[in-house]
């Protein structure tokens, strides 16, 4: 019992080292949200589009054909977005995917606006005033970027602006795991 | 005399202010104290360590609404969590529920009051180790020798 006893702080010493150790690695983020969507089909919406934007709007059945799909959240008020609007615009050019974007929030105009003076990488943009399909896609704020299957699968959830060596190497790599998944390189 | 009673009142009586606004609170004051039950205990996704109860976040709000409209529509209060906990995970509860992921969080508490309680008893149930009354008869033999010789020195 004494031997037993004796080892005790040992014990105590590696369990919480062990924890701090975990705690120091650089790599976790204590406010990342985990996101229940993954490996879930994409939550059945449908988006209006917005006038003079050129594009239609998008919805389920538009996620649920073709190839592999981004979809992107972002709204004319929201500043990482325009950070990260340039990144959309070679990505959707480069990769082959449909990009289609989310419009969270924001009114018609200001995005019609905003697409006009930025250009438009989206294959459809879709109005989401009120913010519901939003929530239906587990969104904390934008921008976010989601990675859809052909069969309209969510596959990956990029939550922030896509700038950045760090976010570019983790969104890659999710591209990468999701084409590897549908046997696609 | 007055300042200090309005001081120490306001004081006493101060709450904590909530982000409900007007235009939200339901007709149906059984709902609307649903609703805020509930809004206690789900977490605001943008301002993590608040509950959307008292956040001003957009997000927030629509979550109060949402939450307002499925229980007008007659969700139970399990049906709304559900339906918040698909989209955006357990993390937007504050009370995390019981399941195996789970067990250790709930249980951790009560393994360390057991293993202190544990502890504490074998501690005390150790034979507290008590001095003797008196001296063995060695140490008077030995005591007595000492004793005596220093006696024989004074003496001579």
């Amino acid at each position: 019992m004494k031997r037993i006893l004796m080892t005790l702080p040992m014990v105590v010493v590696l369990i919480l080292g062990g924890f701090l150790y975990w705690g120091l690695n650089a790599d976790r983020n204590p406010n990342e949200i985990p996101s229940p969507l993954l490996g879930k089909v994409v939550p059945e919406f449908a988006l209006d589009s917005i006038d003079g934007v050129g594009v239609d709007g998008f919805g389920s059945a538009e996620l649920s054909t073709g190839g592999i799909k981004l979809v992107n959240v972002f709204a004319s008020w929201c500043v990482p977005c325009r950070a990260e609007h340039g990144v959309l615009i070679k990505l959707a050019a480069r990769e082959d995917v449909d990009l289609y974007g989310i419009n969270y929030k924001d009114q018609p105009i200001d995005a019609q606006r905003w697409l006009a003076e930025m250009g438009n990488p989206y294959t459809g943009v879709g109005s989401d005033f009120t913010g519901r399909v939003g929530i239906e896609w587990g969104v904390s704020g934008v921008p976010e970027t989601f990675i859809v299957s052909p069969d309209g699968v969510i596959m990956y959830h990029f939550r922030g602006p896509l700038v950045g060596d760090t976010a570019l190497r983790d969104f890659g790599e999710g591209l990468r795991r999701a084409r590897e998944q549908i046997g696609q390189s | 005399m007055l300042k200090y009673f309005v001081l120490v009142f306001t004081i006493l009586f101060v709450s904590p202010s909530f982000a409900v606004e007007p235009d939200e609170i339901l007709d149906d004051p059984v709902l609307e104290t649903r609703a805020r039950d509930i809004s206690v205990n789900v977490r605001c996704v943008v301002c993590q360590n608040e509950p959307i109860d008292t956040s001003n976040a957009g997000v927030a709000r629509d979550l109060r609404l949402l939450i307002r409209e499925r229980l007008v529509a007659g969700d139970s209060n399990d049906q709304v969590y559900e339906f918040l906990v698909a989209r955006y995970g357990d993390y937007v509860l504050f009370k995390p529920p019981w399941r195996p992921s789970t067990y250790l969080l709930w249980l951790a508490p009560f393994l360390i009051l057991g293993g202190g309680i544990i502890g504490m008893v074998y501690t005390l149930s150790r034979k507290p180790q008590k001095p003797r009354d008196g001296l063995s008869a060695d140490e008077q033999a030995t005591l007595d020798n000492l004793i005596g010789s220093n006696s024989e020195k004074d003496a001579s």
